[in-house]
């Protein structure tokens, strides 16, 4: 850094290179960010031109009519936005739960189970039940199917975060607090959520946006998990998904074409409007965070 | 909390308990058995969410067939015969399975070879450019793709192949040419999942390796340029070599992974499309389907139990290999 701010500028590309790099990952920078300014611009546009022009940069109309027409489904849309704000909420709060705690105990030098119960957490990562056994179990036995725990429980807990917890807690939390409690007289409980939580909010923060960005993302659950007699459970994206599916659907049986199927589909600017939607939000937020996920990957790879 | 002297009998510090030696035959104290009881809700979530589903595996060695009005144990361990490896013989002797692992192993491949290359040296380039603000805003940029699900992206692709609006097909009428259905022709879906799968890793990789850049000693850099070093030696003969090390990690990892493909790449980006599944179907895709779609639990069990074996004998030899180039960058 100190190099850098020298007045003389120590080994700097050439003016002409850095032309050339900044050319070029400004031109990255724009193919990457084109497209979702593409379909904020579609979401703006009236249908007419739409239909008229197809999707375009510049529309011959620009309208607002696809986010009213958001706001007047309210019983559908307007539903599953408040889903997938519940379903994330939820979600990442039941996964610092479990991660937190178990990243805890197995941080603990002294716990007799420390070596058992690392390993018990590490085979899952090596080999899985598969696709098939995993659903059959999750409707099956426990009777998951169109519940919206199916799409909140399974992806709760995760061997790669909670080891991210137990490095953050074995590195940057000083035994001394650990022993102070014990001294006092505490359970692990109590040092766990009174002493240890309190300092270590950077890496309860990491996590939990982890966890909120893959809630808010997460679509597989609800595919596999809710039927189409069940929308009232359908988080966004998987709203998304379900009008891809109509339309697919009806390209491959025209007789259809005239029916109730074709009604229940959202307008073109509609469709990018709740794409807008969904994405808003994380465009918004990810640059402020963003260090939290390199500084996630980081923190993992020490080994305890 | 509690009293004085029950204290004293149960929470002793461990290493207080007894000389080093000895601490491997020493009891379960209180202070365990409270950090079981603290860590019990996890420990019941990977035994319903990772181990139960294990006796699932049986399902690829059984002709399942869901008895009506009995459950699903009931079924398949009682009513469901076992065949052995039957299941697997008629995987192997379908058409499909050819065409799912050239798919998976191929097209993991490619993304390999891309991102070996690519982000390493979009990393040095851009560690290069003059203005630190403005890297930092074409890195938070490209960092986006990381943050959208492949639903969302596959709404993007739609807006420019769509074969009645898309913009591809505007630009190809205003030059006079017919338009094109994306969605059914096979030859171009190649390229475009390899484009998607780089739009949407590369920004995340690269800081990845921007990491590990930045951590390089600067006087490196000031004794090579004293000794007149270009910046081309100084990149080959420095920045490469100390970044070998990471390099090789996060290859031989993603080796370990040549099995597994993105589900959301090969399903939703391609609207499911059936015209284009002899490219795009991976075993990923391929037991799903077979799962909901044709219910054929005979074909989704056998080619996801293989996924499994196969992806354990990857990530084992892997981590393997790791542990050679750096004992401590192991995961087991």
């Amino acid at each position: 850094m100190a190099a850098a701010r020298k007045p003389w500028r120590f080994n700097q590309v050439s003016q002409a290179a850095n032309m050339a790099i900044s050319a070029l990952f400004f031109a990255l920078a724009v193919i990457t960010l084109l497209p979702l300014v593409f379909v904020v611009i579609i979401s703006f546009s009236a249908e007419s031109s739409i239909l008229q022009k197809g999707y375009s940069f510049v529309p011959i109309l620009w309208s607002t009519a696809a986010y009213d027409y958001l706001r007047d489904t309210s019983n559908y849309i307007g539903r599953a936005f408040i889903n997938s704000i519940g379903i994330t909420v939820v979600g990442t709060a039941i996964g610092l739960v479990l991660i937190s705690t178990l990243g805890y105990s197995i941080s603990r030098p002294t716990f007799r189970l420390k070596k058992l119960y690392t390993a018990f957490i590490f085979f899952p990562m090596l080999f899985s039940g598969g696709l098939v056994a995993t659903y059959m179990v999750n409707t099956q036995i426990y009777g998951l199917k169109n519940t919206y725990l199916a799409l909140i429980l399974p992806g709760a807990c995760s061997t790669w975060y909670t080891i991210i917890m137990r490095t953050f807690f074995q590195t940057t939390v000083p035994d001394s607090i650990i022993e102070s409690g014990k001294i006092d007289g505490a359970s692990q409980i109590h040092i766990f959520l009174r002493l240890v939580l309190p300092v270590s909010l950077p890496v309860i923060a990491t996590i939990g946006l982890f966890l909120t960005f893959s809630y808010w993302n997460a679509w597989y659950g609800a595919m596999l998990y809710l039927d189409s007699s069940h929308r009232e459970l359908y988080p966004l994206q998987y709203v998304l998904v379900s009008i891809q599916n109509s339309i697919s659907f009806m390209a491959r049986n025209e007789e259809y074409y005239n029916s109730e199927v074709i009604k229940q589909i959202p307008t073109e600017s509609s469709r990018m409007a709740i794409v807008t939607v969904v994405v808003l939000p994380i465009a918004c937020s990810y640059p402020f965070f963003q260090r939290y996920f390199v500084n996630g990957l980081t923190i993992g790879a020490v080994k305890g | 909390m509690y009293p004085a002297s029950s204290r004293d009998r149960f929470n002793r510090s461990p290493i207080s308990a007894g000389s080093v030696g000895k601490r491997k035959k020493r009891r379960f104290l209180l202070d365990d058995l409270q950090l079981v009881m603290l860590s019990l809700p996890s420990i019941v979530w990977y035994v319903m969410f990772c181990y139960v589903p294990l006796f699932g595996i049986v399902i690829a060695f059984k002709n399942y067939k869901l008895a009506p009005g009995k459950g699903f144990i009931y079924s398949l361990f009682v009513r469901s015969k076992w065949v052995g490896l039957k299941n697997f013989a008629f995987l192997f002797k379908s058409p499909d399975v050819l065409i799912i692992f050239r798919n998976t192993i191929g097209y993991n491949l490619i993304f390999l070879l891309i991102g070996l290359v690519l982000p390493v040296t979009l990393a040095i380039l851009i560690s290069h450019m003059h203005s630190r603000r403005l890297a930092k805003t074409f890195q938070t940029a490209m960092f986006l793709p990381h943050f959208l699900s492949w639903v969302v992206i596959s709404y993007f692709v739609y807006a420019f192949l769509s074969t009645d609006r898309g913009l591809f097909n505007q630009l190809l009428r205003s030059m006079g040419k017919d338009p094109v259905t994306w969605y059914q022709q096979v030859k171009y879906w190649p390229f475009f999942l390899v484009f998607l799968n780089t739009w949407k890793t590369m920004g995340y990789s690269m800081v990845v390796y921007l990491a590990s850049l930045s951590g390089i000693d600067h006087s490196l850099y000031e004794s090579a340029v004293i000794d007149g070093a270009t910046k081309w030696q100084q990149v080959k003969g420095i920045t490469i070599p100390l970044l070998r090390p990471v390099i090789s990690i996060l290859f031989i990892m993603n080796v370990g992974h040549i099995f597994n493909t993105d589900f959301g790449l090969f399903y939703q980006a391609t609207r499911d499309s059936n015209s284009l599944a002899s490219v795009t179907e991976t075993i990923d895709v391929y037991v799903y389907k077979a799962l909901m779609e044709r219910s054929n639990y005979a074909f989704a069990s056998a080619s996801g139990l293989l996924q499994s074996v196969l992806g354990c004998i990857m990530i084992i030899s892997t981590n393997y290999l790791v542990k050679k180039i750096d004992p401590d960058s192991g995961f087991f």
